[in-house]
């Protein structure tokens, strides 16, 4: 059987077109998709996994009992990860930290959380990537490396896509990348600003004031001569419409949401002259589903605290490589995603020393080091479900073969369940 | 033998992001993760060859790779994104959430 159309789910492309052959309720063949996203698909178990408690196996009952009463014995517990389950998933995440008291986070506040407080501070332009497709003669790439971590991003959404606007697809449109390093993406450029490590707020505060007219006694800034940054700015006040895709570049960086505030600042001030938006390259298939379903749900996209009965939203506070390093959280619920591969030693140190819980398709280096692991459906492969691509636009995810694990969905509701019961 | 600092950067790459689907556990992600990119000039310098393992050291810990040759500029030093990296950024977030990844000052070891 040949499906069509499936979106895959590995980042915030949510490229669309993929073709999946399916035989025996396995996946033969994928078709259209990137390397990431092929392995993916290929890769996604299809035989039955029982959860496990302290390593050993255990009946479906038995486990969502132990989880849920380490969660209600918790005095702090943690909720984190949601970033690679569907919005449905997130909904009822956001629902058991409610009834805990919990702390929730998603990955977000490991890629673009300092973007999410950027522009709380400056305000947040948006458009769609099928804009950008028609419209967009200027691409900046500011920090990030999509040949590699958005593979099909330039031939679908930006560099080499044909649109209404944009028939010639690459001769139509300027490519500008800044970056530390010469990477893949920068060999595709017309334009590369190599900027020195720790220099993105000194090049964009500079741009900003040679928008405005000012000279700079300087010959460079951050590495990059003054005479090449007029150009660019040139480039910007006269394009069509332009576009910053930014990344960890920007947002890992030092200065952080300073950085990214200064980058929507130069944008705002750029449509005095343009049309300019801005986009975070989002990293997970649905983190950016995660910030919108946490922002529908509590009025906060990421770090929120129910301790006291509402939300209350604070990062550094309620984030969950603080509240882990800081030893502040007893016990930690970790949906869809890695913080042992992926957070700070010390953070993820935490995770072996205090029960986790884990619900994961795969297993994972944290359910390695989990009390309770409970397997379950990988959404956009063995399950139905919703994902927001990375500019906030909303995709269905297909099963494609079928799976007799539960999803993500199910396990929380039946651990939801289970606490009420606990608490009554 | 202590040698030189450098700035180290970590990020993603095609190859890990494809590894990451294997499984952590499997030889594909271990080789994906497990290397540092130097740049000619400075592997000259330092006479170290390539494939030969080295220690990279913060002031938040330390990890051994293999050392490859990249296209990087002189003074700069890349890790993929992955366990080896972690074990090197700090978990201070300055009250942002978001740890150091990147711009962190490492030193270079041979074993």
């Amino acid at each position: 059987m040949i499906v069509g159309n499936v979106v895959c789910p590995f980042c915030g492309c949510l490229c669309d077109d993929i073709v999946v052959t399916v035989e025996d309720n396995r996946i033969t063949a994928v078709e259209k998709a990137c390397t990431s996203g092929r392995s993916l698909f290929l890769n996604v178990h299809t035989q039955t996994a029982k959860p496990t408690v302290d390593g050993k196996e255990v009946e479906w009952a038995e486990a969502v009992d132990v989880a849920a009463r380490i969660l209600t014995d918790a005095a702090n517990p943690l909720i984190y990860g949601l970033s690679s389950t569907a919005s449905e998933a997130q909904r009822k995440a956001i629902a058991l930290a409610d009834l805990l008291g919990a702390t929730i986070d998603s990955t977000s506040s490991v890629c673009h959380g300092p973007t999410t407080i950027g522009i709380q501070v400056e305000g947040e332009p948006t458009c769609t990537l099928g804009e950008i497709k028609h419209r967009a003669d200027l691409l900046v790439f500011w920090g990030c490396n999509p040949a590699e971590s958005h593979q099909r991003h330039f031939a679908r959404y930006s560099v080499l896509a044909k649109g209404k606007l944009t028939p010639g697809g690459r001769r139509d449109r300027t490519m500008v990348v800044v970056d530390v390093r010469p990477t893949l993406s920068t060999r595709r450029a017309d334009v590369f600003l190599q900027v020195r490590p720790g220099h993105d707020f000194e090049l964009l505060n500079a741009l900003r004031a040679l928008l405005k007219g000012q000279d700079l006694d300087v010959d460079q800034v951050g590495g990059v001569e003054v005479a090449r940054l007029q150009d660019l700015v040139e480039r910007m006040k006269s394009c069509r419409f332009g576009v910053i895709f930014f990344g960890m570049g920007v947002t890992q960086t030092g200065g952080k949401h300073l950085n990214v505030a200064e980058l929507v600042a130069l944008v705002a001030e750029l449509n005095a002259y343009t049309r300019f938006t801005a986009m975070p390259m989002r990293g997970h298939g649905n983190v950016a589903g995660a910030d919108c379903t946490l922002t529908w749900q509590t009025g906060y996209p990421f770090a929120v605290n129910f301790a006291r009965g509402y939300p209350q939203y604070n990062p550094g506070e309620f984030t969950a490589v603080d509240v882990l390093a800081r030893g502040e959280t007893d016990a930690a619920l970790i949906i869809a995603s890695d913080p042992v591969a992926h957070f700070p030693r010390r953070a993820a140190q935490r995770l072996a020393q205090i029960p986790t819980i884990v619900l994961d398709p795969e297993m994972s280096l944290t359910a390695q080091v989990a009390r309770v692991v409970l397997p379950t459906a990988f959404y956009g492969v063995n399950a139905a479900g919703t994902a927001y691509r990375m500019d906030n636009v909303p995709l269905p995810l297909k099963k494609v073969v079928d799976s007799s694990q539960p999803t993500d969905e199910q396990v929380l509701d039946w651990i939801i369940e289970k606490v009420k019961t606990c608490s009554a | 033998m202590a040698m030189a600092e450098f700035v180290l950067i970590t990020g993603r790459t095609a190859k890990q992001g494809a590894a990451l689907s294997r499984g952590k556990d499997s030889s594909e992600y271990r080789q994906a993760t497990g290397f540092v990119q130097m740049s000619r000039e400075d592997r000259e310098c330092l006479g170290v060859e390539e494939g030969r393992r080295v220690r990279l050291r913060t002031v938040f810990g330390e990890a051994e790779l293999e050392l490859r040759e990249g296209d990087v500029p002189p003074g700069m030093l890349f890790v993929p994104l992955g366990p080896a990296a972690n074990t090197l950024i700090a978990a201070d977030t300055q009250g942002t959430g978001m740890p150091d990844s990147k711009g962190l000052v490492v030193e270079v070891e041979l074993i």
